[in-house]
Order: C-alpha cells, then structure tokens, then sequence
C-alpha cells in the first residue's frame, strides 16, 4: 500500500505529459484526453518509458478529464477516464522490469472555471464535476488520486471533498505557487497548508509555475508549517519564449542535482511536470534513490485561514471582531430579519480596517432559517474580506453547512465539556478541519474555580485527541463571569488563564466585555480587563475593534510586551496623536449649507453640518429644503452634462450620510421608511459585471426608494419569485453583453407570465433603445438618472 | 497628466471637459491602490494565419468568420494571440468599494480599465521592437467581442493558450473573461508595414459612444 510506505522511503513521479503530447502531434487547443482513445500507443508509450526510467507513481492522462473542461461529442467522460487508466497499467506491465511496486494515479486538475463569487461556478458543482470523474477513476482501478496544478484553495477543497467522499482512495494534493509563494487567487503557504492539513490529505506539496531552483525557498516555508509527507514536482525551469512556442531549458543533470538538495530539505515524493522528460526523471531517480528520507516531523503551530491569508494564533494576541452577531444588537437583528446583507458585510469591511485578525460570525435569531442564513452570509463575507471567519453557532446543521463552504480553515465557536456536544462537534472537525473554541463548561455546569475549569479543558482536549484532533487545533475559552454578580469572577478567569496555558499548553480565548456587564462605564473595566488577560496568557479576545479604549490596549499591550517590532503598529495608529487631543479639530463647514456639501459631494462636511441642523430643524424641512433641492440639482447637471458620474456618486454618498444623522437622531424618522415604494434591482442570469446595477441603487435609495438588490448573475425565477413575494410593481435588470441579454429577455417573459402589473425597466453597455422594445423592456435607461426618472414618474401616478 | 489617468477619465465619461480636482484625487489615490492590488500577467503564443474565401480566417483551431478581423489581419501570415489579467484582487477591491463608496467603487472600475490597456500597450510595443528586427509588423489588437468577431471563439483562445493553468484566466458560461479585469486579442503578424494604423477605439462603427475618443 502507497500510504504504508509515504513518509518513510523517497517515492517518485513521473514527468510531463503535455509536452510529450505536443512533440507527437497533439496540436494547441486539442483535448490531450482524448488520445487514450485515439491514440492509445502514443499515452501507453509515455508511460511505459517513465515506469523504465524509475517512477513508482505515474499519472494517468486526466488532467482535463472532467464534465466542465472536457466538452467532446464523440466521447463519454467514463471511457476517456477508464482507457487512460488502462494505459498507464499497462504501461506499468510493460516498463517495470525489477518488480517493484508501482502505483497509477487518477490526475486531477482545475475545471478551468473561476468559482463564485469571482466566477461564475459554484462550489457543488465544482463538487460534483471531480466527484464524477473520482468515480470512474476508482472503478478503472486507479490507486490514488492526485491533485495537481491547483491555484485557488475554494476549488481544492471542492476536489478534496469529493475524493474522500466518493473514494477510498488515498488523496495527494500539489498547487502552483508562484515566486512570491502566492498562489494566483492570493493564498500563502500556510493557508493553504492549514487548509489541506484540516482536510487531512494524505500528502500536499506544490507543482509547476517553477523551476527546481525558484522552488527552494517555497518548500523551505511548506516544510516549516506541514506536519505532513511533503510532494516537489517542478518544471524543467522557468518557461522561456521562442518563435511563440513555450519551452523549458533545466537540463536532466541540473535538475537532478537540485532534486537532490530538494530532497535534502525534507520533500520525500518527488518528480517533474512541465518540460520534464523520461531523462530528467532517470536522471533525477539515479541521483535520488539512496539518499535517506526525513521523517515528516509534527508542527504544533494553531492557525486558521481564509481563501487569501493564514492567522496564527501564537505568543502574540489576536483580536477577533464581536460585532456580527445579533445579541444586543438591534440594528444588526434587523438587518438579519429584512436580508440585509449589505449591512453584514461593511460591519465585516468596518472591523477588518479597524484592526480585526478573525470575524466572529453568529446568525442565531429565533425566526430565521439559520443553516440556510450562515451558509449565505460566509459566502458573502468571503468575497469581501481576506479575514479568517470563526462561525459561531449551536446549531449542528449550520455548523457543518458553513464549514463545508468555507473557503479555508475556519475557527469554530464552539464546544464544550458535554458529553452531547463533543460527540456533535469532534466529527465536524475531523472531516473539515478547523481550530474548535472548547467553553469550560459542561453536564455539571461551570466550574467555580479555575481548577474546575482546567479540569473541564482537559477532558475536551482528550476526547478531541480520540478523533485524532491535535491540542493545536483547540483554543481554550475560560468564560469571563460578570464581577457585579461574582466579585471572585475576574480573579478567577485570570487566574484559570493562566493554568490552561501552562498545563495543557494550548491557546486560549475569552469574550472579554462580559467582565463588565451590570456597571457603569463598561469600557473602563472592559479595557483594562483585557490587559490583565493578555498578562495571564489570553490569545485572542472577542472584541470590537470599533472601540478604541480596547484597542488602546490592544496596542500597548503589545508595544510593552516586544510584539510589535520597532512601534510600527503602535506608531501607525498613534504617530500623529499627542496625550492632550481633545475633539476632533475644529469642523471646516463654516459658511456651508448641507445643500452646498451634497452639491460638491463633501461627506464629512455634510455629516458634520446635518448634526447642526438636526438640532434646529424639522427633519422633513432638512430633507425638502436642502437635501432634495441639491440632488435635483447634481441630477440635473448630470443631465445637461456639467456633472459627471464620479461627482454625482460623491453627492450620493454625501446625501447618504445626511439621511442617516437624520434617521439617528429622529427615532421617529423610521416613519420615513415606511411607505417607501420598492424596487427589485438584478444583474442578469449569466452576467457578472454589476457595477452599473450597483450604481442605480445608490441613486435610487437617495431617492427614497427600498432597493431589493438581488446581485449579479440572477436566475430569472429568482426575481419573479421574490417580485411576487414583496409584491413589487418595478424591476431593473442590468445586462453587460449580447450573450446575457438573453437572459434579460427570459425574465421579462417570466415576469410577464407570472406578474403582469410589474414593469420592468433594463440598462447596460449592450443596450439601446431599439434592443430593450425588442426584449419587451417597459423603460430603457441610458443612464442611472433616468432610472430614477422613471421610477418616480411611476409611482407618481399611483 | 499621464496617459492612464487621461484614459480613465475618459472612460468616466468627461469627453473633452476638464475634470474636477476631486475626480482627479480619487483617480490618482485609485492607481495607488490598484498598483498593490493588481497581479498583472500575460501569455501569448504564435500561431499561423490562413485567411480563406471572404471573410473566413483559419487561426490554429480556431475557425473564424468576421468582416472586421479580415480586414484587420489582411496582409498577415501569422498572429499572436494573447490573454491578459490584473489578477483577482482588482474584483475584489471593486466589490468592496461597491459597498462602501460607490464613487470610488466607479473610479477604481475605469482606473482599472486603463491600466489593463496600458499594460497590453507595453507589452505590445515590446513585441512589436522584436518582430521589427526580423522586418515584421503587428497589427492593433483585436478582441472577441469587437465588431463582428464573435465572442463564442473566447473558450478555445483561452484553451490553445492554456490560460487557465498559466495566467488563471477563465471564462463564464456566457464567454465574459473571469477575473473580469482581463482581455484576449489577436494580434495580426505582417510583412507589409500598415500606414498609420488606426488603433482599437477609432477603428469601431459605433460612432455615438459618449466615450469614444476621437469625439
């Protein structure tokens, strides 16, 4: 069995493929794959002559083998999978000549498709494309399966997923990197490591992209991080132009010589991908067979990871941001209630740039669907933040829904020391990987003293250990008592802190503004609290980073402690500030009206000048005698073509702010809202170029209507459905290109059908007049400001 | 003021008025940005040109019936055909920025356009000085899309130059280029010099485009 042996002697690959295919005829553009059946000698031939040049594993000619990238009319998936195993076996019968055990791998590489949300394939689909192919693979006898060529973590884990789902394979995983160690989606080595490790892959290492020599110092960081039998496979240098072909020009020798030294750094399944020939691997096999293998060696770092960023949670602390979650707060309750998600996400974008190192995410509401709420706000959240997520909830079925879609290694909140729990939790954990909260808290309740709650600790830390779960992968929450109801409960927490660092050795964390709930005040308590703890050995507080008492501590904290090199943090944030600042200086808006601000789309002064005027106005008079008057007017410039697109967004913005001091002061101002008229805004089925649609919005809210933005590439039964849902009598719908204006057609047809009272008005690049009365369009829009035109003329009538 | 930043104002819809000093500051600070967002890559290859009865092309496996590329590639025994990217991190800043400031979210867009174009010009006045030593002239770029070369051949340019694997350039169902700050284009090879050769946005029939240049 290959995995009996991985890890303990040096296994080798075979080398590549493409280019062999190109010298014997295949032309650019062809599918490679379909010569196992067309020109099955040629496959065979390849590798029959890496079997005699020494590989141990050969990959069958699948790379492109999948229903998204391998389009053919002539041929079932199924067959083309089976007859490149056949191939490669044979191959193995006839170029093994010393009898020893060799091993053919399914190869799988990327569907050529962008996954959601940069693209547009989803993540079950991607899913169930390697899933169908995994299949074959296995059934035609494959041995193992190989990942390879990866560059976007999402799609991995996708292909990960799947082969231990519908496999018993043993699964190998390699990405591109490129000289910065950066895949092209943005990920570093450690996240792609925690990821991989959390998916628990049997090996990981990286291919092509490179060079042996510009593999170095990537393995060098790989290595620091895997506990893992780590895979090299570079390209036989880096590719060179000539007379427009590519080629590559490290010969076998000097390949072989830097195998040796990559061998050396701790790789132990090694071989060759593009420009890599049966020479190179002879040559790479004869210097390499009997050096020693280093035994993978166990790291014991705790990280988390997003799609672009790995967080280590390590001697310095880190924060992770309180703010998305619905307790205590009611703005965001509602926002969860009315499916605003915008809202989420600039609280997600507001704690990234105000210092957070991981977002806490819980959905919890008693009247909300909160698997179905979770998976699509992590969805959302991972396409506007590189911010590692931890996804907070008690609900199982969410729990595993949002980490099945995560994009990375998420922190999970949490477990704790009931028996019910664990056996709840540790099986998610196993399966999808991540760093598990475990509360100190458990059948009997939470322990009064700190020794109770190491005793808790312990007991999840060993049960973890049964599912194979490492104590790197489980941070420790002590739980912060109130000190009005429990003068002890902070000395107690400190305390606790302290004695779960230093027995069990794991990290910990704390919900830290609990300490203060009942007194005055709170932020005194709260900030000075979290300095204690971090003294005591707290690895991360769940804080808001919105509050600067907090991350006045956060940040001398580490100045003091020698974790923040040279002051820079400490610097950043504080360099222009002395010990006397009071106020914010003096406002620069004397002599300006609010009409004069949104006018020259001045934000802050608009802002500053509307919390003047609310103390002196009527809100209904600010809004008609200054703020209508200047949109009208920016409008109208826009119209006559003195005002330009960035200046009328500026005075959007500007108004924006104005409406919302407005709204904050007036709590009868949610009065306003209520007899808004809605309007469905939707980038096309097909379409992901939504800026324009984004851009009506904008206008429209200004305009007081209650923008339903659905976002880009909307299935047209999506908008009929919600158009009947909310009853809506006006629809926009943007398109970008011919071939999606099709769509844009389908959905007035749908809506025609099912709700005949609602107009439906279009816009975008492709469009003119003469298209949208083709489609049957109501309005064409030939800018944003004749949308909103229209839109008022509508329900002016009503 | 620099080309890229004369073209994305364009691109904003200024025409020939002068722009606000505002404007200005939010290109100039959107360039910024985009210098450490974008993650700029090209590839291109080679490939031989058979231009057939009218308006048929032959370019490797591609099999072409466009007026307009005709036109373009008269005179042309080879081409180049080539994809380009400014990376996901572009797509990424402009959602953001969608989210919480529209204006700048419409300025990074149009920023981000004319660095794409300019960075495709470099790449071509590169070109174009080596294949010059050999006595050979490039044609302007010409993308699916453009005029009547259908967009559907986008797939297989991207397959004949493995873009996926080598630039992580892809595409969506509906052929649009994912990441979508990202171009393909055939380039025509020439041994005939072209007299001043009219370049991309002249060269289009729409001549009521508010952001046509020559306007």
């Amino acid at each position: 069995m290959i995995k009996d042996r991985l890890g303990k002697e040096l296994l080798f690959f075979d080398g590549g493929m493409g280019t062999l295919l190109q010298e014997r005829g295949l032309q650019p553009g062809e599918l490679p794959e379909t010569w196992n059946i067309e020109h099955t000698e040629e496959v065979f031939d390849i590798h029959r002559q890496y079997f005699e040049a020494g590989s141990d594993i050969v990959l069958a000619n699948t790379f492109g083998a999948n229903a998204l990238k391998f389009h053919s009319d002539e041929y079932e998936l199924e067959d083309i999978v089976t007859a490149a195993i056949v191939s490669a076996k044979e191959g193995a019968n006839f170029g093994v000549h010393d009898g020893r055990e060799v091993y053919v791998a399914l190869d799988v590489g990327p569907t050529g498709k962008l996954l959601k949300p940069m693209g547009d394939l989803s993540f079950e689909d991607a899913y169930a494309a390697f899933a169908e192919t995994m299949r074959y693979g296995e059934a035609a006898g494959a041995d193992l399966i190989h990942i390879e060529t990866m560059s976007d973590t999402y799609e991995v884990k996708a292909a990960v997923l799947a082969a231990k789902e519908c496999t018993n394979l043993p699964v190998f995983v390699t990405m591109i990197f490129d000289e910065k160690g950066k895949l092209l989606t943005g990920g570093d080595v450690p996240s792609v490591v925690a990821m991989l490790e959390g998916l628990r892959v049997d090996a990981l290492g990286m291919n092509c992209g490179l060079g042996p020599e510009q593999m170095l110092p990537i393995l060098e960081e790989v290595m620091k991080y895997t506990s893992l039998p780590v895979i090299v496979k570079p390209n036989a240098g880096l590719p060179k132009q000539k007379d427009g072909g590519t080629y590559y020009d490290v010969k076998p020798e000097a390949f072989a010589e830097t195998m040796k030294q990559i061998v050396g750094m701790g790789a132990c399944v090694i071989g060759g991908c593009c420009g890599t020939t049966p020479d190179h691997i002879r040559a790479m096999v004869a210097a390499c067979r009997n050096l020693a293998v280093k035994e993978p060696v166990k790291k014991h770092e705790t990280i988390v990871s997003s799609y672009g960023r790995a967080t280590v949670i390590g001697d310095k602390p880190v924060i992770i941001g309180e703010r998305i979650n619905p307790t205590g707060k009611k703005k965001l309750k509602q926002a969860l209630k009315d499916h605003d998600l915008d809202y989420i996400l600039k609280e997600a974008i507001m704690q990234q740039e105000n210092g957070a190192h991981i977002l806490d995410v819980n959905v919890g509401l008693p009247d909300i669907d909160e698997t179905a709420v979770m998976v699509e706000v992590v969805k959302e959240l991972q396409s506007v933040t590189s911010l590692p997520l931890q996804i907070d909830t008690v609900s199982q079925p969410a729990m595993e829904a949002a980490m099945r879609i995560y994009n990375g290694k998420p922190m999970i909140n949490s477990v704790n020391g009931k028996q019910e729990i664990m056996d709840q939790v540790f099986p998610l954990i196993q399966k999808y990987g991540g760093v598990v909260v475990g509360l100190t808290i458990d059948e009997a309740g939470i322990p009064e003293t700190a020794e109770g709650r190491l005793a808790v600790a312990e007991k999840i830390i060993a049960e973890a250990a049964k599912y194979g779960i490492d104590k790197k992968d489980i941070v420790i929450d002590v739980l912060a008592m109130t000190i009005s109801s429990d003068p002890d409960g902070a000395k107690t927490t400190l305390k606790a802190l302290k004695l779960v660092r230093e027995k069990c050795g794991v990290r910990t964390v704390l919900g830290v503004s609990n300490i203060s709930f009942g007194l005055p005040y709170r932020p005194a308590v709260n900030s000075n609290f979290y300095t204690m703890a971090m003294q005591n050995g707290l690895s991360a507080g769940i804080i808001n980073p919105s509050s600067e008492d907090m991350m006045r501590s956060y940040y001398s904290y580490c100045a003091l402690m020698g974790y923040d090199e040279n002051f820079e943090s400490y610097i950043a944030r504080y360099g222009n500030r002395t010990a006397q600042a009071g106020p914010a200086g003096e406002p620069k808006t004397s002599g300006m009206t609010l009409s004069g601000a949104i006018e020259k789309g001045l934000k802050e002064e608009a802002h500053q000048i509307t919390e003047k005027l609310v103390r002196e106005m009527e809100p209904l008079d600010i809004i008609n005698q200054e703020l209508v008057p200047a949109l009208d007017k920016v409008g109208r410039g826009f119209e006559k073509g003195t005002v330009f697109l960035p200046q009328l967004l500026m005075s959007a913005d500007a108004a924006k702010m104005a409406f919302a001091v407005i709204k904050e002061r007036f709590s009868g101002a949610d009065t306003l809202d209520e007899d808004k008229a809605k309007v469905i805004l939707a980038t096309v089925k097909g379409d992901i170029h939504d800026i324009g649609k984004n851009i009506v919005k904008v206008l429209l809210e200004n305009y007081s209507f209650d923008v339903i933005d659905l976002g880009k590439d909307v299935p047209p039964e999506r908008v009929v459905e919600k158009a009947i849902e909310e009853d809506v009598k006006l629809v926009g719908l943007s398109a970008l290109m011919t071939t999606t204006v099709v769509s844009m057609e389908e959905t007035i047809r749908q809506l025609r059908e099912k709700k005949p009272d609602c107009k439906v008005m279009v816009g975008g690049a492709v469009l003119n007049q003469e298209y949208a009365d083709m489609i049957g369009a109501d309005f064409y829009g030939k800018d944003a400001m004749q949308s909103v035109y229209y839109a008022q003329k509508l329900f002016e009538k009503e | 003021m620099n080309t890229r930043t004369k073209e994305a104002i364009r691109y904003l819809g200024y025409g020939n008025h002068a722009v606000d000093d505002q404007t200005l500051a939010l290109v100039e600070d959107s360039f910024r940005e985009l210098d450490r967002a974008a993650d700029k890559r090209i590839i291109y290859r080679i490939f031989g040109v058979t231009l057939e009865e009218t308006n048929s092309i032959v370019i490797g496996k591609l099999n072409i019936v466009s007026r307009n590329l005709y036109r373009n590639l008269r005179d042309c025994g080879e081409a180049v055909l080539l994809g380009a990217t400014l990376g996901v991190g572009v797509d990424l800043l402009m959602k953001r920025y969608s989210l919480t400031d529209m204006s700048k979210a419409v300025v990074i867009q149009a920023a981000a356009a004319a660095m794409l174009e300019e960075y495709l010009d470099e790449c071509q006045q590169q070109l174009s000085r080596e294949f010059e030593k050999e006595g050979k002239y490039l044609r302007p770029r010409f993308s699916p899309g453009y005029g009547d070369f259908d967009i559907g051949h986008q797939g297989m340019i991207l397959r004949m130059l493995n873009a996926d694997k080598s630039i992580g350039l892809t595409m969506t169902d509906s052929c649009m280029l994912t990441p979508t700050k990202s171009v393909t284009a055939v380039i025509g090879i020439s041994d005939k010099k072209e007299r001043c050769p009219v370049k991309g946005c002249e060269s289009c029939d729409k001549r009521d485009c508010i952001y046509r240049r020559d306007t």
